[in-house]
């Protein structure tokens, strides 16, 4: 589930604090802003080229656009035609692909350092000179309904996913999945992808992130070089959606072949909006990390290993995002339990948390792992880079990064019971449940005790 | 997130990275061989204060039996799910607390434990006495067992309705037949219900010796602490020599084609063959090739046939897993049903092109850019570097491996694909399955 993985990640490897240090950045003329991480470990380097554009600025009937044009990114300019962007960087020793999400698109090069000049120029070519084909465009297409194909609609939990997201949000736009429904897909044009090219990929709207092994004024020059020369171009105003607030509880079941049933419960949840002053998403990350940041974590200890209610369970939180966020419980029952055991299990480790609150030892063992995390990090010069550039994509910028870690290490017991009393309640919460359907296509047992709201 | 390329795609890839290629003299990699008789190999540096180290054995699924599918694994798991004089919850409680993370690899060749931990005294020490009691005295305790196999049961049920896992069992049931490589990592219901405790202790006395164990140790602690490090985590292993041989793989194999019914929308389509050892001197010849085939990602044959150029499916990849025996070749991709048949006389037209004409001078060129050129890219972080570790001790390879490896890339020729191709894999010979056949093909 990706709001779970992303949580982790952030949790584990949350802020910088010497490395700070090493951070450069710098805007272009153009509102091109670049950042720069040294870091001198290996003679790579990554470039990362961040749209602060993603799913959730499409509308209704073109949804997916904002992946399939991002399918499209590698099919070709005038200079550098079909298929060259990918030979040109593997000739190099190079790794590339991309990413899209509800947010931000962004797209990325490793190669060995003295290839940087090339991965800029092919970057930055395809910034302003993409075709757009309708011949390469049906194919690919094609393409992308068949990734839907492959990870949504064969995967029952996917599909819970998506489903349940359709449903926690009734009027934002993270109501629609970053790959699209597949009947918008089926009505795409290339003239939407061309439409989706013009209006967001400027440098006024992306940054640009390298980190690796070098010199931040030689990448400067070079980003100057490379993107200086990209006219500016008018973002169009972008409207907040605010979610109206959900006045009862809601349920979806979901039928898809499968074992065992599955139990996600999704409440509303505030994100980060002014990190010097919030504190709630802090407490929420914490709590996340007491249900679950490690083996040892409340939903595992309690459900899978002492009760042996759940066969594994799960909880997760992400309090950096452009929209509105998400407090997740999910659960599978144990053989023998049903999805109203663990339900109700699931509840009663709410209960027991607005109750009687954490342990001042829970609190130091997650604020631990957020330490060492921060070191680990120091591992992986790609994640460092995404971490900025999801930052500056969400809009609080990567400076804020310290602060938060300690605002995280500044979160109290109290906080943490508060939080979870404030927002782990019932006209917060949707509760989507997979109904496992056999192969044979034939009803097996009959769900019980579920309501079906949908 | 959505990626432009997927997951599956990567699986292939990633893990032939990390079982097979290396490259660039970068780290110095010192070796010796513990006072317990365990083989040791160490990198030091002191860029980030933390530790890597990790623990492997032969002890992979391939070392089960029929009867006993899933002990391997089983006994892998039940590792840290308690030792002499800790609970699992000790265990857990104890690496959260210092924000250390435990690990561990397994597959049909190694069973590993792996710790990444603060370099800093009293965490390492900390983490390194629990990674020490959980290698040396794992308790296997009754009811956790019985609440694990019930785990495993479960998660055994719920693979048993994925297109993937279906076709993957049956995959590999049709290369390996008989041989335990056609083993399932987690066994299958009826032998994992069966499994007792003694069968774990037995298992873990007989598998989990000093004188197989390879431990890698990377990061911010010297030679001596380095020594003491290997000792400690492998003076009180099991002693005994018993040393398990595998049988060997029967490389030839008859041409198989199964279509197995499953209502998802997509075909899930494995074809393949047994492969190559390790230590196939065609190995390096090999790994050039298929990145021409279908290792390369975007740059292969085999994506541009199926996905460029005509939009048939969002993956398909090829490789070769290099085992301790010929471990499987193997060419995988999704595509909607009613365009299966299509896709796959297409993967297969484009295989027994290759394996007749072998790949273009131009096509070898660019492979050698991407592999010599790219190779800083697989060692520039500790976890690479110590899974490379790993694999060097555990495979016996030359402690100059990572030097050799871009001079041997460097001198594959067109002539040497071709001829090494033709001896390894024939077309006419390999294993087929299709899980999600389309509608009427069914058999």
């Amino acid at each position: 589930m990706k709001v779970y993985l992303f949580c982790i990640a952030l949790l584990c490897g949350w802020v910088q604090t010497a490395a700070q240090a090493e951070v450069f950045e710098r805007t272009l003329a153009n509102g091109l802003k670049v950042i720069v991480k040294e870091d001198h470990r290996a003679p790579v380097v990554v470039q990362q080229i961040w749209y602060k554009t993603g799913s959730m600025d499409e509308r209704t009937g073109v949804t997916g656009i904002a992946h399939v044009l991002e399918h499209m990114m590698f099919k070709g300019t005038k200079a550098v035609p079909m298929g060259e962007f990918s030979k040109r960087i593997a000739a190099a020793g190079g790794r590339e692909n991309a990413f899209t999400s509800y947010d931000y698109t962004a797209y990325f090069q490793q190669l060995h350092k003295s290839k940087l000049p090339l991965a800029m120029q092919l970057e930055s070519d395809r910034m302003q000179n993409l075709t757009l084909s309708a011949a390469e465009f049906s194919k690919e297409i094609k393409v992308v309904m068949e990734e839907r194909r492959w990870r949504t609609e064969d995967e029952a939990h996917a599909l819970l996913q998506e489903k349940m997201m359709a449903t926690v949000y009734q009027e934002h736009p993270y109501r629609h999945p970053v790959i699209g429904w597949m009947s918008d897909l089926e009505s795409l044009t290339v003239g939407d992808a061309k439409a989706w090219y013009t209006r967001w990929y400027a440098p006024n709207n992306a940054t640009l992130v390298i980190a690796g092994d070098v010199s931040a004024n030689e990448v400067f020059a070079l980003a100057q070089r490379y993107y200086g020369g990209i006219p500016t171009r008018v973002m169009p105003s972008r409207r907040d959606y605010d979610e109206p607030a959900q006045t009862g509880i809601k349920r979806l079941v979901v039928k898809a072949p499968a074992e065992l049933p599955h139990v996600v419960m999704s409440f509303h949840a505030p994100v980060l909006r002014d990190p010097g002053q919030d504190w709630k998403p802090y407490a929420l990350e914490i709590l996340a990390g007491v249900l679950d940041g490690s083996e040892s974590a409340r939903l595992n200890k309690h459900l899978v290993r002492e009760q042996q209610i759940a066969s594994g369970a799960g909880a997760g939180y992400d309090s950096v995002s452009r929209g509105p966020g998400l407090f997740i419980m999910e659960a599978t029952p144990s053989a023998g339990k049903t999805v109203v055991d663990v339900e109700a299990a699931l509840r009663r480790e709410i209960a027991q948390l607005v109750q009687d609150g954490v342990s001042e030892e829970e609190l130091k063992r997650v604020k631990a792992q957020v330490t060492a995390g921060e070191v680990y990090k120091r591992d992986s010069v790609f994640y460092q880079a995404m971490q900025i550039g999801q930052m500056e994509s969400i809009g609080l910028g990567h400076r804020v990064i310290p602060l938060m870690l300690e605002k995280l290490q500044a979160v109290t017991a109290e906080q943490v019971r508060q939080v979870a009393g404030e927002f782990l309640q019932e006209d917060n919460l949707t509760v989507a449940v997979l109904d496992p359907q056999p192969l044979s296509g034939k009803p097996k047992t009959r769900m019980e005790g579920n309501s079906h709201v949908r | 997130m959505f990626a432009r390329f997927g997951l599956a795609g990567l699986v292939g890839t990633a893990a032939l990275c990390c079982v097979a290629t290396f490259a660039c003299a970068s780290p110095q990699i010192q070796h010796w061989q513990s006072a317990s008789g365990a083989r040791v190999l160490f990198v030091e540096d002191h860029d980030i204060p933390m530790l890597d180290v990790s623990v492997a054995f032969p002890a992979g699924s391939s070392f089960d039996t029929i009867e006993q599918s899933g002990l391997a694994g089983l006994t892998h798991h039940m590792l840290d799910l308690g030792a002499e004089g800790l609970s699992e919850d000790d265990i857990s409680r104890g690496m959260a607390d210092i924000g250390a993370q435990f690990g561990g690899g397994f597959d049909p060749d190694r069973a590993s434990v792996s710790l990444r931990t603060l370099s800093s005294a009293a965490e390492r020490d900390r983490a390194l006495d629990i990674m020490a009691r959980v290698l040396q005295h794992p308790a296997f305790p009754e009811a956790i067992l019985a609440r694990e196999k019930a785990r495993v049961i479960a998660a055994l049920r719920e693979a048993e309705t994925k297109p993937e896992a279906i076709a993957g069992k049956a995959f590999s049931k049709a290369v390996y037949g008989a041989h335990p490589y056609a083993l399932r990592a987690s066994g299958e219901v009826a032998s994992v219900e069966k499994l007792a405790v003694r069968d774990l202790q037995e298992f873990y006395r007989t598998h989990y010796r000093a004188g197989g164990a390879v431990v890698a140790i990377m990061g911010d602690v010297t030679r001596a602490g380095a020594e003491a490090i290997a000792q400690q985590l492998t003076a009180q292993l099991p002693q005994s020599d018993a040393q398990v041989a595998l049988p060997d793989v029967t490389t030839r194999i008859a041409a198989s084609e199964q279509r197995i019914d499953h209502p998802a929308s997509q075909s899930h389509i494995l074809i393949g063959a047994p492969g190559i050892a390790r230590s196939d001197p065609d190995y390096f010849t090999l790994y050039v090739g298929n990145y021409i085939l279908g290792g390369g990602g975007f740059v292969s044959r085999l994506m541009n046939e199926v996905r460029e150029k005509r939009g048939l499916a969002y993956s398909v990849y090829s490789y070769f897993m290099p085992m301790k025996q010929p471990g499987a070749f193997q060419i995988g991709l999704q595509t909607k049903k009613e365009q299966a048949d299509e896709a796959l006389q297409l993967v297969r037209g484009t295989l027994a092109e290759f394996i007749a004409k072998g790949p273009t001078e131009k096509e070898l060129t660019a492979a050698k850019q991407n592999i010599g050129g790219g190779f800083p890219l697989r060692i520039d972080s500790n976890r690479k570097i110590l899974e490379y570790l790993g694999v060097i001790g555990f495979y016996d390879l030359p402690l100059t491996y990572l030097d050799d490896f871009p001079r041997k890339v460097e001198q594959v020729s067109v002539t040497q694909i071709r001829d090494a191709f033709a001896r390894h894999l024939d077309p006419q010979a390999m294993a087929t399955v299709i899980v999600g056949a389309p509608d009427g093909a069914a058999k």
